[in-house]
């Protein structure tokens, strides 16, 4: 009931958590639950679709842990001949330069992961604490930060991303640099907007004339209050951060080979499909299935998180 | 009248400062690398000599400022300046930029007129059905699969159609090779497929803030008296709602138009579409940085010119935003 709810109002989970925190957020008083306990009420609670994003999460996760341990062959063990079709010896075949397929999918969600985490994160320190910034100090930081990210803002990412490249030249680090400065555009706006609403609050107000210093009402009275959103809004970016690399990567713009990634192994064994073989399709289907799933997760976490809880 | 007047200007205003900051940023992008960009480009064995002849060949001998003015009046009168490509080699004649860009312009503006004439009636009808049987299968079947196409990459769904529509089942083309001389019907089919790529992208977001912003309304007093009046549901969402969400709909679809923008950069590399895009990861991957300039300032141009239009046409249709508190 309460996911047509949301979806009626048609408000974007950054409006759902906005109107949440200007809600006061009174809970009926229950007996008091461990962290655990209320983990666990909750899952069983959850429906499929986060059941679902939940387990292929986890999968994927496990995977790029245990890479060298499932992985038959090596990264960029040159196994057996170019271009060999599914078999007992090569479960997915191998790849332009005979490399196994299914070894360099598993390295795959080892690198691609790592990256875009590594971005989302990196992005998540600069959006966050220049958003908080702004929203603590407000007056002309606020106007100055507000008005250089609206220009940034006004180039397409991917375009943007582009131009960087072009001079500073594809590496992971440029990579990793490039696209957590354009993404923390993003995270700066999400975290002033939602900021703002509680920098205005008594308990802030109380801790300025208190004397507090600016990173403590920016981390212990601000931060902890728009937590909520700016976990839910991590799970979108790192959908987004993850999409965009693959792209990049897929332009063969982003990472680099002999490291195995899944943008550039859709790239490198694209002509696979014009002989009508699915090969190429499974680094990009399992691009898809983990942000699907990511957005499965954030989806029902906004849900519980927001007040649009239809019962206690 | 005369508010709205001054909004609008006061938008165009904005929209033109904001192309002027754009294009010093796209522009000084070359000062951020460190050390020496001709360096950069002919590697650590080239001479002295060399890299001044590069340099003066280019014009990086002059000061930023200087540079600017001379390419920015350039782009003025359509002139984006040579192309590296055969720059610092000595045979050779250069090539203008313009001239690289200008027909594959027209291939990508086909393109994205093809997808936008497709997309915009089809996310229009989808919405308005979705909204008048909402909660039904077919609103949560089209929910469902506007999500997932939402969050999966564009090459997927490219590839995905490909070997189902041209490769199992030849209908279309799979690789979208047009040259000037190809006549219309021609240009259509083989362009096909690569449209419907971007029509499955943009549509998903389109129609879900249709549904939304018809559902939105659809609460509203006037709605409820239409409902108590006796009039079927079908009139209700097309008489009386749609008038009235036009603002949010045609916002939502300049927005898409300008996620266009990029989503058609990955789509033509897919199908090997000469459009723009295209040139731009070429021109990344050979860092001739005129060209990426050139492309970069045309992409944001369209972008901040359809932003600002949504910008323009949610105040021009919206009164309460005339009077903002």
């Amino acid at each position: 009931m309460s996911i047509e709810l949301q979806n009626d109002i048609g408000l974007t989970p950054s409006d759902v958590v906005a109107a949440e925190l200007m809600a006061s957020p009174t809970k009926p008083s229950r007996p008091a639950r461990t962290t655990l306990q209320w983990i666990g009420v909750e899952l069983r609670k959850a429906p499929v679709t986060a059941w679902f994003g939940l387990v292929v999460i986890t999968a994927y996760l496990l995977v790029a842990l245990l890479a060298p341990v499932l992985a038959p062959y090596g990264e960029s063990v040159l196994a057996g001949n170019s271009y060999e079709p599914w078999s007992r010896e090569f479960i997915f075949g191998t790849d332009q330069l005979g490399r196994d397929m299914l070894s360099r999918l598993i390295y795959g969600a080892r690198n691609t992961i790592t990256i875009a985490l590594l971005t989302t994160a990196l992005s998540f320190m600069i959006g966050g604490s220049l958003g908080l910034l702004a929203a603590a100090l407000g007056g002309w930081t606020d106007q100055l930060l507000s008005r250089a990210i609206d220009v940034l803002m006004s180039i397409p990412q991917l375009i943007f991303a582009l131009v960087l490249l072009s001079i500073f030249g594809s590496s992971v680090t440029n990579l990793i640099l490039i696209i957590a400065v354009l993404d923390a555009t993003r995270v700066f706006r999400l975290t002033r907007a939602v900021a703002m609403n509680v920098a205005v609050l008594e308990f802030v107000e109380a801790a300025r004339l208190q004397g507090e210093r600016l990173h403590w009402i920016m981390g212990r009275e601000i931060l902890p209050n728009v937590m909520p959103p700016l976990v839910a809004e991590f799970g979108l970016r790192f959908c987004f951060v993850f999409l965009t690399i693959s792209a990049l990567s897929f332009l063969g713009l982003g990472i680099q080979p002999p490291t195995a990634d899944w943008g550039s192994m859709v790239r490198e064994n694209a002509t696979l499909i014009t002989y009508g073989d699915v090969t190429p399709l499974l680094p990009a289907g399992a691009i898809a299935l983990l942000t699907v799933a990511v957005n499965f997760v954030v989806d029902w976490f906004l849900h519980k998180t927001s007040g649009l809880k239809d019962e206690g | 009248m005369n508010a709205v007047l001054r909004t609008v200007l006061q938008r165009l205003g904005l929209g033109v400062v904001t192309l002027f900051v754009v294009s010093i940023i796209i522009f000084s992008t070359i000062e951020m690398l460190p050390g020496n960009f001709a360096r950069a480009i002919l590697g650590q064995s080239a001479t002295p000599e060399t890299v001044a002849a590069f340099q003066r060949e280019l014009g990086l001998d002059r000061s930023p400022v200087e540079r600017y003015v001379t390419w920015i009046g350039g782009v003025a009168r359509g002139d984006f300046g040579e192309s590296f490509a055969s720059a610092g080699s000595l045979s050779g004649e250069r090539r203008s930029v313009s001239s690289l860009i200008a027909p594959r312009l027209a291939n990508t503006l086909f393109l994205a007129g093809m997808t936008a004439l497709i997309a915009v009636p089809l996310a229009l009808v989808l919405g308005m059905l979705a909204a008048l049987y909402r909660n039904s299968i077919f609103d949560r079947t089209v929910n469902l699969l506007t999500l997932t196409t939402i969050a999966v990459p564009e090459f997927f769904v490219a590839y995905i159609l490909m070997l189902v529509l041209a490769i199992k089942f030849p209908i279309f083309y799979s690789l979208a090779n047009v040259s000037p001389d190809t006549p219309l019907l021609e240009r259509l089919t083989r362009s096909a497929l690569p449209a419907l790529t971007l029509v499955l992208v943009i549509v998903a977001h389109m129609m879900r803030m249709t549904r939304a912003a018809i559902i939105n309304l659809l609460a509203s007093p006037y709605i409820e008296m239409a409902q108590l009046k006796g009039i079927p549901a079908s009139r209700i969402i097309y008489r009386h709602a749609l008038p009235n969400a036009w603002a949010p709909i045609v916002n939502v679809i300049a927005l898409n138009l300008a996620y266009l923008v990029v989503g058609v950069v990955v789509v033509e590399v897919v199908f090997v579409y000469p459009g723009i895009g295209q040139l731009m990861v070429d021109a990344v991957s050979a860092r001739d940085i005129p060209v990426v300039q050139a492309c970069a300032l045309i992409f944001a141009a369209a972008y901040i010119l359809l932003n600002l239009s949504a910008d323009i046409v949610s105040v021009i249709t919206n009164p309460k935003l005339l009077h903002p508190r």
